[in-house]
């Protein structure tokens, strides 16, 4: 601590180099934290995600409906303990600009399916009792600034109504949210049994359908034979755990691991020449100063510490700087991808750190090696 | 008296470019405890070479050096800067402060490698200002400083370690004539009333005249030097 100082007084020593050098260092660790925090938070999503709740999809794709008759049987496959379906709503408020994600279901069957959702007393059975009523995300309440009792027009560019109508008015009936918070309450939920009877076409399906199992162990045996059970019929299913189906999704994205390693590892690169630029500069218009810490008795080791420490409080500093501010950002990032609450862990920052560190000791390495050979003689004569 | 530092037969050469130069050539010095040493001579005499051989900057290609009892000619590196920390001051024609750092941090910075506790070392290094009278420029840093108070804090610097010896070379090189002559007069104080040896190399008949001898290097050989005599 003693020396602390003597190095910071050091690394001042030109202030704007110091200066700029920290914002590059700061900024290349807010990229870190940033692309290293969302593949740790896919990550997280990926391990939240329950492996004991089903989608059932058609094996086309998304798109292609599912017949609602396909309930009843799925019910019946041993190990199904519930089944819920949702039926997209592709929506907007006024103007096509002001997309509202909307899904029609079965309010009791998908409570009963995600005992995440927290609806308020009275909601569900209001649910039950009002055909045109909607439960709206908290999120989506606070947004727009709606609230319960509000009558609220939507217009969809895929569904019409059998009158002809293109917007669909729902009342409020209640404002539901997720438990951990972790997933944004901005959905718009509407009776499914409403909305199959008045729109025009599409009657009588569904676009997945969720199942919550027995046993977790078994999913692969369940969605096997759930699968089965539709096997060349017009409306085959794919079926997957929610844990594998979001892994898989991500995966048809790339490997985003080995991108983000990539872009880090070659931001961290030129890092290492900046930084060691830095303090290569730094220790050559220092030599007759540190030769005078040499006369005084500092050994060329304690020399060399005193730049390395330099080196790392340069590093450490930014990066802590870099990373704080990527933690700061992380949520609304996260909330941006659709996983709301997630905070950058503490292990990329501690990784981030360690990362800050190794950049350090390697820019200062050429510099520190260079005032081991300082001959304090030669030094202070100036040659 | 005693001798302090005693150098026998100490030849030292360099190589510059591609020739080598001899520099000293078998010299032989005594310098007692206690005494203010003025080493005079033309540049190339040999001078500061020897200042540095006495003071463990450098090593000589043969010979002996004993400073206090120790044979420092036989110590490494590491040993010989250890050795400087604990028994050598040095104060330099252009002061050599750290421009960063403040005066009181420019004087504590020997009593880093010691293991004197914070407030220990707060203390020397008031006392040590005290003593060169620049108790008030603590918080100065060296660019705020005249050239005269920055030589005093290199003095302090070079005594708040309590060396055994100081070793000054070209003190008053870059201080005008009545700044020069303050900087002599506590040099002259510390050897007389604190006992502290001095050896000083200067070009400056003047400065000379301040020390209890004086001696004449040239061509790597010594020689008395009167009073007033010329570089």
């Amino acid at each position: 601590m003693k020396y602390l100082p003597l190095i910071w007084a050091g690394l001042w020593r030109k202030r704007v180099r110091t200066v700029l050098t920290m914002l590059s260092v700061a900024v290349a660790f807010v990229l870190f934290g940033v692309m290293h925090g969302v593949t740790a938070g896919i990550d997280q999503i990926i391990n939240q995600m329950s492996d004991s709740r089903l989608r059932i999809q058609s094996r086309v794709n998304i798109t292609e409906a599912l017949p609602i008759a396909h309930l009843g049987r799925i019910e019946n496959v041993p190990g199904v303990l519930g089944v819920g379906y949702y039926n997209f709503v592709g929506a907007y408020y006024q103007e096509p600009r002001n997309q509202i994600s909307a899904g029609a279901m079965d309010m009791s069957r998908q409570t009963a399916l995600f005992p995440e959702i927290k609806v308020p007393d009275g909601a569900l059975d209001a649910m039950a009792r009002t055909r045109d009523g909607a439960l709206i995300g908290a999120d989506l309440a606070k947004e727009r600034g709606w609230k319960v009792g509000d009558r609220i027009p939507l217009r969809s560019s895929i569904w019409m109504r059998k009158d002809g109508a293109q917007d669909w008015t729902f009342e409020i009936l209640g404002i539901y949210s997720w438990a951990d918070g972790r997933v944004p309450s901005n959905e718009f939920w509407i009776n499914y049994q409403y909305f199959d009877e008045e729109r025009t076409f599409g009657n009588g399906t569904v676009t997945i359908y969720f199942a919550r199992i027995n046993d977790p162990a078994h999913s692969a045996q369940i969605a096997e034979q759930i699968d089965g059970l539709f096997a060349n019929s017009a409306n085959e299913t794919q079926t997957q755990n929610e844990r594998d189906w979001l892994r898989g999704r991500i995966a048809q994205i790339g490997n985003m691991a080995f991108f983000v390693n990539a872009i880090i590892g070659a931001v961290m690169f030129t890092l290492l020449f900046l930084t060691g630029n830095t303090m290569m500069q730094s220790v050559r218009e220092r030599i007759p100063e540190l030769a005078v810490l040499k006369t005084y008795g500092f050994s060329s080791s304690a020399v060399v510490l005193l730049v390395l420490g330099e080196a790392l409080l340069l590093c450490g500093v930014a990066a802590g700087i870099g990373l704080g501010l990527a933690r700061l950002a992380q949520p609304s990032i996260f909330r941006a991808i659709g996983a709301g609450g997630l905070a950058l862990p503490w292990s990329v920052i501690g990784t981030g750190l360690g990362v800050a560190a190794v950049v350090a000791i390697i820019s200062a390495l050429p510099p520190a090696w260079r005032t081991q050979r300082i001959s304090i003689v030669d030094a202070l004569a100036g040659r | 008296m005693t001798a302090l530092v005693s150098i026998k037969q100490v030849y030292k050469s360099y190589v510059r470019g591609k020739q080598r130069v001899e520099v000293l050539h078998g010299l032989d010095l005594d310098v007692e405890k206690g005494e203010f040493l003025a080493l005079m001579g033309p540049s190339g005499s040999g001078k500061s070479t020897l200042l540095n051989l006495i003071g463990g900057l450098d090593r000589p290609d043969k010979g002996e050096i004993t400073v206090a009892g120790q044979r420092i000619d036989q110590l490494s590196s590491g040993q010989l800067a250890k050795w400087r920390a604990r028994h050598v001051g040095f104060i330099f024609q252009f002061y050599n402060l750290l421009p960063v750092l403040t005066a009181e941090r420019n004087v504590e910075v020997p009593l880093l490698l010691t293991k004197l506790s914070s407030r220990e070392r707060k203390r020397n290094v008031q006392a040590a200002l005290d003593l060169v009278g620049l108790a008030d420029r603590a918080k100065h840093k060296p660019s705020e400083l005249s050239g005269g108070q920055q030589q005093r804090v290199a003095i302090a610097r070079a005594l708040v370690a309590d060396p055994t010896l100081l070793v000054c070379d070209e003190p008053t090189g870059d201080l005008d004539r009545e700044t020069s002559d303050s900087v002599l007069q506590l040099l002259e104080l510390l050897n007389r009333q604190q006992g502290k040896t001095i050896v000083m190399v200067t070009h400056d008949p003047r400065a000379a005249g301040h020390a209890s001898r004086r001696l004449h290097v040239d061509k790597g050989s010594l020689g008395e030097a009167p009073v007033g005599a010329a570089a």
